[in-house]
């Protein structure tokens, strides 16, 4: 088995109490892993920010002090900070297309899914992309992490074509209109999935549109907090 | 029984035949712009997003055959293999959720996959030709004028391969010179390829100067013109993986060097960016296994510059055993027989080149040795004020300077003494040690730096260090 972020050959270390036990699949080496960063507590109990104590971030704040948007998002899980070895490899997988590079985080996906939201009956629904993105990049990287997770998802979600999130400011991210379109009703709580929460908006949107169209409450899961 | 047959060629041989031939009559479409924009097509394999035309113009172009499609991943029955890259490993293959392969290897480039294909445009383009481009009016010495003469010979014959090997300060550049004029003459098209960024950035403004009416372009990793519609084009070895059967004469540096020994798939793109009958100049000071075996076997020709261009020979490093060097390390202490030798220095005005084989022993070493020399400072592959510390002592504002293999090659400092710390590490093979040795003795003033291996042991690799260095002395003497 070869690392799929730096190709070196992966040696796993024996010892008694793996000795007996099926090799594990891993596909990412120690090396590259320590070079990650997990998000750990203190953080923000909305949106999953690193913070000093415990709380609600700032911006949090302004989400909810605002009527329309009040409750709209529950919560936001994310699995791994957005480093500089991280950045690389997001960048190499969504933006070159790397597809298959997701598959090194399969296992901490789904642990920490398991950790948050195996008590309740989710769907699944990944932040779509709109046909244009998707044609130039051939995969979905929300649809892609909810995939490796093991529970019903269903693309209930549809994206009008618009400029790329990352190129704007924060303002002109919370002020744009709403990019999608439901395509059909839901009962269930919702898990929407992304790759990356950056301040929300994205999330927010696809939220107030699930309410709106009949969950009791919406949460989100994203690989990576930036910010 | 002859597609296995194929099969077992095509893993020693690289086949190109699926680049297609250029077109016979090109009829050129009527655009203005059409001039600059076949020269920057032509000669090259881009993907869609590479091409800055319309979905309109651009079908255009494709249904009149102008441009050809060439799929990018190959399916054998051993696996895949990614034409633009050459790359075979299996675990460097995936595919994408509607199951089309892609190739990871060179995915840093933009993708390709079996649905995203290559474009090579067909028409012939002529490269202007300029008669007695070079300017440069200096005289090569009688080994550099041989080695020219053979190198001309080279590029006025086709399909022909020279290496050219020229110790370490021979003066490479000036030697291409004449071989250059004749290939500008005849409106050939040239490719000088060579390792590093900074090598690139080096010589450009030399073949500017030396050929003033050749447009001449830069191609490397944060060069601002990545273009390369020139017909002189200086590049990393690594931008030659957008090239396929372009240069009519392909020259590569430091043929013997690192990313490109080690890296097949840039081996595969020098390969292809060639033309079948282009002329094929290697430069090295120290050819790996593989060419010596080659020019022993007579099968590649090869011509030697044993002499630097100022006529003296080069130094021949002197063995100092120190033992004790890793334990005195770990002390954060010198061995004594090194603080001996730095004492007792013949000619204390040189600077000094200090060479260690990792990263923490230059940390460790520039820290003992500023008690003892206050102007020191240190430079590895990971630091990022690299260019301006060697720019610095070159203007000597350091006195010392301690360093990692990467200033074994392609750097010039007029008057160094070299040390070389525990010289018997893995890190310096023979041609590393023969590259460090050349660092000193480079300026005609100052001919004969002193060059000191200090070991823990003699290995292999620095016995044949200087056992080569004495045979080129020996061949230069002769000559």
């Amino acid at each position: 088995m070869h690392c799929l972020n730096c190709h070196e050959i992966i040696l796993h270390q024996v010892t008694w109490s793996n000795l007996f036990s099926p090799p594990s699949d891993k596909k990412i080496c120690e090396n590259c892993f320590s070079q990650l960063e997990r998000i750990s507590l203190p953080q923000c109990s909305i949106c999953a920010r690193p913070m000093d104590v415990n709380g609600i971030c700032q911006d949090c704040e302004r989400w909810e002090s605002e009527e329309s948007w009040r409750g709209i998002l529950e919560k936001n899980v994310a699995v791994f900070n957005y480093n500089e070895t991280m950045k690389g490899i997001v960048a190499r997988w969504k933006y070159r297309g790397d597809y298959i590079l997701i598959e090194m985080f399969k296992y901490e996906l789904q642990e920490v899914f398991q950790l948050h939201f195996s008590q309740q009956d989710l769907l699944l629904v990944p932040i779509p992309l709109s046909q244009e993105r998707m044609g130039e990049r051939g995969f979905n990287q929300a649809l892609a992490i909810a995939s490796l997770i093991k529970a019903p998802v269903r693309e209930v979600l549809t994206r009008i074509h618009g400029e790329k999130q990352s190129k704007k400011s924060r303002k002109e991210r919370v002020n744009t209109e709403n990019p999608f379109q439901l395509l059909e009703q839901v009962s269930k709580p919702v898990l929407l999935v992304d790759d990356i929460y950056t301040t929300g908006t994205t999330l927010r949107h696809a939220a107030k549109l699930l309410k709106e169209g009949g969950a009791p409450a919406v949460y989100s899961f994203t690989l990576v907090r930036s910010g | 029984m002859n597609k296995l047959f194929s099969y077992f060629q095509e893993s020693f041989f690289h086949d190109f035949s699926w680049i297609p031939s250029s077109l016979e009559r090109a009829t050129a479409p009527p655009d203005p712009r059409h001039e600059h924009f076949s020269a920057f097509l032509t000669g090259k394999l881009l993907l869609r997003n590479e091409i800055p035309l319309d979905n309109e113009s651009f079908q255009q172009m494709e249904s009149s055959e102008l441009l050809a499609t060439i799929p990018a991943i190959e399916k054998h029955p051993w696996g895949y293999k990614c034409r633009r890259c050459g790359n075979r490993k299996r675990h460097l293959f995936a595919s994408l959720p509607d199951g089309a392969v892609y190739c990871r290897n060179c995915i840093m480039m933009g993708r390709v996959s079996e649905k995203e294909h290559l474009y090579a445009y067909r028409p012939d383009v002529q490269w202007p030709k300029h008669v007695d481009a070079c300017q440069w009016n200096g005289e090569l010495t009688p080994a550099q004028q041989h080695a020219a003469n053979q190198i001309l010979s080279a590029i006025g014959k086709d399909s022909l391969r020279l290496l050219v090997w020229a110790v370490c300060g021979a003066g490479k550049t000036e030697m291409l010179f004449p071989g250059l004029n004749l290939a500008f003459a005849q409106g050939k098209r040239v490719c000088l390829a060579t390792p590093r960024a900074d090598v690139v950035q080096e010589l450009l403004p030399r073949f500017q100067s030396a050929f003033p009416s050749v447009e001449i372009q830069a191609l490397h990793g944060t060069s601002d013109d990545k273009s390369g519609s020139a017909p002189f084009i200086i590049a990393t070895t690594h931008q030659l993986l957008r090239f396929g059967r372009a240069f009519d004469v392909m020259i590569i540096d430091e043929i013997d060097a690192f990313p490109f020994h080690k890296d097949k798939s840039l081996t595969y793109a020098a390969d292809r960016a060639a033309k079948e009958t282009a002329a094929r100049i290697y430069l090295t000071a120290t050819p790996r296994p593989k060419h010596e075996r080659e020019i022993a076997r007579k099968r590649l020709p090869v011509v030697f510059v044993p002499r630097r261009f100022h006529g003296h020979p080069l130094p021949v490093p002197q063995f100092i055993t120190a033992f004790d060097f890793r334990k005195t390390l770990k002390h954060r202490e010198l061995s004594p027989k090194i603080l001996n030798w730095l004492k007792k220095r013949v000619n204390a005005d040189r600077q000094l080149l200090i060479f260690v084989p990792t990263i923490e022993d230059a940390v460790i070493v520039t820290d003992i040795l500023s008690f003892y020399i206050p102007s020191i400072t240190s430079v590895h592959a990971s630091d990022p004020e690299r260019s301006q510390k060697i720019q610095s002592f070159r203007d000597k504002s350091y006195e010392t300077l301690v360093t990692t293999t990467i200033l074994e090659r392609g750097v010039t400092f007029p008057s160094v003494d070299v040390l070389v710390f525990d010289s018997g590490h893995h890190v310096f093979d023979q041609a590393a040690l023969i590259q460090i040795a050349g660092r000193a003795g480079r300026s005609p003033d100052d001919p004969d730096g002193e060059v000191i291996f200090f070991h823990q042991g003699k290995t292999e690799a620095m016995v044949k260090a200087v056992e080569t260095i004495w045979k080129m002395n020996k061949l230069g003497r002769r000559m």
